[in-house]
């Protein structure tokens, strides 16, 4: 267990490393910078930006400066932002995509599964027709269009909740609903396939024979064998979930993380571009870290040690 | 089956309790995360909060550090100038009580009013030195220090080649601050109201770099003060106890929303909560002109839509190719059936709502400068087409792109005029839409053939549009170069003679559009929605509405 975490954490690192790297290439190999605009900033102005910003330095030396900084936490200053630097953007907007996320996590997780449980419980009847149509409706009606909808019909017509903007509890339901049904539905199909592969399975009927409860061989049998493909997909969905949704934070005009993936990459701004991408990444590996441990509590055949399953 | 039905249903309970017990740690949270929070239904009865939305949120509150339009528009209430506009336009003192102008129009002597920052220090002629020469140093990289260039000595010390004591901005005393200028600058005093020439307060920023990043530190001088910035949500602002005009505010405070969703925001001011709303998408501005609603208001704008055509490809070097691809586009089409927002067809490149020498409108006298005529086009296209040795089968088989950054505004347009040249001119031109930092990088380095353009002004001024095509300016992605324009564009920046300047700016747009250097398409509006409680609000051209002075009946 031990030597397997130790291994599993030099690699994360290793990927991290080639994360940042990749991305430090690729970002500056797109076409604009930071300071290009439709304006009439004289060349003089334009580079004491640059030299401001070091951008005036090989790229190579940029480099090696940026992972100096990055190894004492330093993310550096925005380029577009004179107030806050990326450490500040980072912790002022992480706690609200991640409250955000919670949220929609919470709402995924206990309806999500439910929901494919019921289905396959059911197979081919009125509940299952009706819990696959939700997670149809889930899949495959983008968030944008999820959003637009709820602020048209919960916040516009009827008035229940604001159509966006940021400050209080309420401000959040909307957007965790709609960040939600995404997750939701693929746990619920997810769920629904293997537990139905899950039902056919002997020693379900078995444990039926021997005359246990329908709800005892369902709680304790059935669904604990058949959340493990739930939780294989956690980690991705978890990191997704915490760092925000562009789509959603836009439209719902939230101050959170999500929105600034896609506005530093049209803005150019290349240490915003590396900071997020490097949380992201950090989040992501660490969560998928957490699934890997989470699988072998609840299946107790995956081993972790070193000989391996 | 009663009892599978009871064992799920319990199940879906437990799921739904496990829920609401998730959720609900997050309600009494929410008042300790947010402590400036302000709903309508949380203002004190009888306070006049204008509520509204700024689309993007502020790169910096600093005046120093603005670069555009979502800061401006809080900085213009939270800070003054040594001079303003009125409702009309027209530019009059602001913490300048009164100005004297030398007799070789270089040298301005500003006499400061009794004004406070909002900590009740006042505001003196120092403040202005220190904020001049602190915009200009080139260690603070401010974007906008060109603005400057105009005091005798910024470039330099800018650029640094000079010293900041040779920037000719000097407080005589505490009331009086000489500044004297490179050249003779007409519009100077436009300039005073701009916002790189806002005063900061000298102790302040002495004291405290950092000052422009909390509520709590920030110090303006204007009719407002910055009192919440929960940083891409919200900002609020209060009336201000210590500026000089008090008696003309009547609200107690604005706050502004940052929400960039224009469709969100549209929603918002819809539902009733937002009293102005600056930002319209295109599509409900153009149905509240087609409904006649009251609450629309066609905001004029110095603004010029237009399309680059790059000099240095065949067949877009020869003026009659260039007059002819003019000459083929019904304008009247594209602002009626596609902008739709009140926008008006071009008639050259200085858009409508600046004045001239005798303050009648700079546009009546230089007239329409813009021809369209499809019979005539077809034959001068042909004309100058063999001029540069071309046929219209080898134009069409060149591939010419018309490039855009992706809007579906500029999308329209675009096939628009793809249309009329292939109707009037028998051409074919492709659509390319890219992301707005590649166009720009393509625009710089020349790798374009027709590109679209557009230019706010910054000052009320023509020159604020025609210095744009000077040889080898930043701004002239065409590639314009003809030295008899650059000789009347210079010598109009170089003089104070009211005449001579307005002549040499006439002379020098008609010679811009005989040439046809770009083809302008529309003059820019601002539409935008005002609640009919709200009273007091107007628009100057070159800024966003001004709420300044509004009143909630």
């Amino acid at each position: 267990m031990k030597r397997y975490l130790l291994k599993r954490l030099a690699m994360s690192i290793v990927t991290l490393w080639a994360v940042i790297t990749i991305t430090f290439i690729l970002m500056h190999s797109v076409p604009g910078n930071p300071f290009a605009a439709e304006s009439k900033m004289p060349k003089v102005v334009y580079e004491n930006l640059q030299a401001k910003y070091g951008l005036d330095k090989p790229l190579t030396e940029q480099y090696v400066i940026y992972l100096g900084n990055l190894l004492k936490g330093d993310l550096g200053d925005s380029m577009k932002s004179r107030v806050e630097t990326v450490n500040d953007m980072i912790e002022r907007g992480f706690p609200v995509s991640a409250r955000l996320g919670l949220q929609a996590l919470v709402i995924a997780i206990c309806f999500g599964p439910a929901l494919g449980a019921f289905a396959a419980l059911y197979q081919n009847k009125f509940p299952d027709y009706i819990s696959m149509i939700i997670a149809i409706i889930g899949i495959s009606v983008p968030s944008f269009i999820m959003g637009t909808v709820l602020i048209q019909f919960v916040a516009r017509n009827v008035e229940w909740l604001p159509v966006g903007g940021w400050g209080e509890w309420r401000h959040t339901v909307l957007p965790s609903i709609a960040m939600a049904m995404m997750p939701l539905a693929t746990m619920a199909r997810l769920m629904r396939s293997s537990m139905l592969e899950v039902l056919g399975q002997d020693y379900i009927k078995t444990a039926k024979s021997k005359g246990i409860t329908r709800a005892a061989v369902i709680l304790k049998h059935a669904v604990r064998n058949a959340i493990l493909p739930v939780i294989s997909v956690l980690g991705t969905t978890i990191s997704n979930l915490l760092v925000g949704s562009f789509v959603i934070e836009k439209i719902f005009g939230i101050p959170g993380l999500g929105m600034f993936f896609i506005k530093s990459i049209n803005n150019r701004d290349y240490t915003l571009i590396m900071g997020t991408t490097i949380f992201y990444a950090g989040i992501l590996i660490f969560m998928l870290l957490l699934v890997d441990i989470a699988y072998m509590f609840i299946d107790p055949r995956i081993k972790l040690t070193k000989e391996g399953r | 089956m009663s009892k599978k039905l009871i064992t799920l249903m319990s199940l879906l309970l437990v799921m739904a309790i496990v829920v609401t017990g998730c959720s609900s740690p997050a309600e009494p949270e929410a008042p300790a995360e947010t402590p400036g929070a302000e709903t309508p239904a949380e203002t004190p009865a009888g306070e006049k909060i204008l509520r509204t939305n700024n689309s993007s949120e502020p790169g910096s509150l600093d005046p120093a550090l603005a670069q555009g339009t979502h800061e401006s528009w809080i900085l213009s209430n939270t800070f003054e100038g040594l001079m303003t506009y009125d409702a009309e336009g027209n530019v009059i003192p602001g913490i300048a009580e009164d100005y004297t102008l030398s007799e070789d129009n270089l040298t301005y002597t500003f006499t400061l009013r009794d004004a406070k920052w909002s900590n009740g220090d006042p505001v003196t002629a120092h403040d202005f030195e220190f904020s001049w020469k602190r915009a200009l140093d080139p260690d603070l990289a401010a974007d906008y220090a060109f603005q400057l260039y105009y005091l005798k000595g910024a470039e330099a010390y800018n650029t640094g080649e000079g010293s900041v004591d040779d920037v000719m901005v000097k407080a005589l005393d505490d009331k009086t601050l000489e500044v004297t200028l490179e050249a003779p600058t007409g519009y100077f005093l436009e300039l005073t109201a701009f916002y790189t020439y806002y005063p900061v307060s000298k102790n302040v920023v002495e004291a405290n770099p950092d000052w422009a990043k909390e509520p709590e530190t920030h110090i303006g001088n204007g009719p407002f003060k910055l009192t919440t910035w929960e940083h891409n949500a919200y900002i609020e602002l209060a009336k201000n106890e210590n500026y000089y005009a008090i008696d003309q505010i009547n609200l107690d405070g604005i706050h502004f929303d940052i929400i960039e969703d224009e469709n969100t925001a549209w929603q918002k001011y819809e539902g009733g909560e937002y009293d102005i709303l600056a930002t319209l998408p295109q599509a409900v501005a153009a149905q509240m002109a087609q409904e006649n609603n009251p609450e629309l208001v066609i905001g004029s704008q110095v603004g010029i839509y237009y399309y680059n055509l790059n000099s240095e490809v065949v067949p877009f070097n020869n003026a009659k190719v260039r007059n002819a691809l003019s000459m083929a586009i019904d304008r009247t089409t594209i602002v009626e059936r596609i902008t739709q927002g009140g926008q008006l067809a071009a008639e050259g490149v200085v858009p409508v709502g600046l004045t001239d020498e005798t303050g009648a409108e700079y546009r009546d006298k230089v007239g329409n400068l813009v021809t369209e005529d499809a019979a005539a086009a077809k034959a001068l296209f042909e004309e100058g087409l063999a001029e540069e040795g071309m046929t219209i089968d080898q134009f069409n088989n060149a591939g010419f792109v018309i490039l855009f950054n992706t809007l579906e505004a500029h999308n329209k347009i675009a096939q628009a005029v793809q249309e009329m040249w292939r109707t009037n001119l028998g051409i074919n031109v492709n659509l390319e839409n890219v992301e707005f930092q590649v166009k720009l990088d393509r625009e710089k380095a020349g790798d374009y053939q027709i590109s679209r353009g557009g230019w706010i002004g910054d000052y009320m001024d023509p020159m604020t549009i025609l210095d744009l095509w000077l040889e080898g300016g930043a701004f002239n992605d065409a590639g314009y170069a003809n030295p008899e324009y650059d000789k009347l564009i210079l010598e109009a920046k170089g003089t104070a003679d009211q005449d001579i300047r307005f002549n040499n700016m006439r002379e020098a747009e008609k010679m811009l559009m005989e040439d046809m250097a770009v083809i302008p398409i529309y003059f820019y509006t601002q539409p935008y929605a005002v609640k009919s409680n709200i009273e007091g609000i107007y628009k100057l051209p070159i800024y966003y509405p001004t709420i300044t002075y509004a009143d909630i009946k």
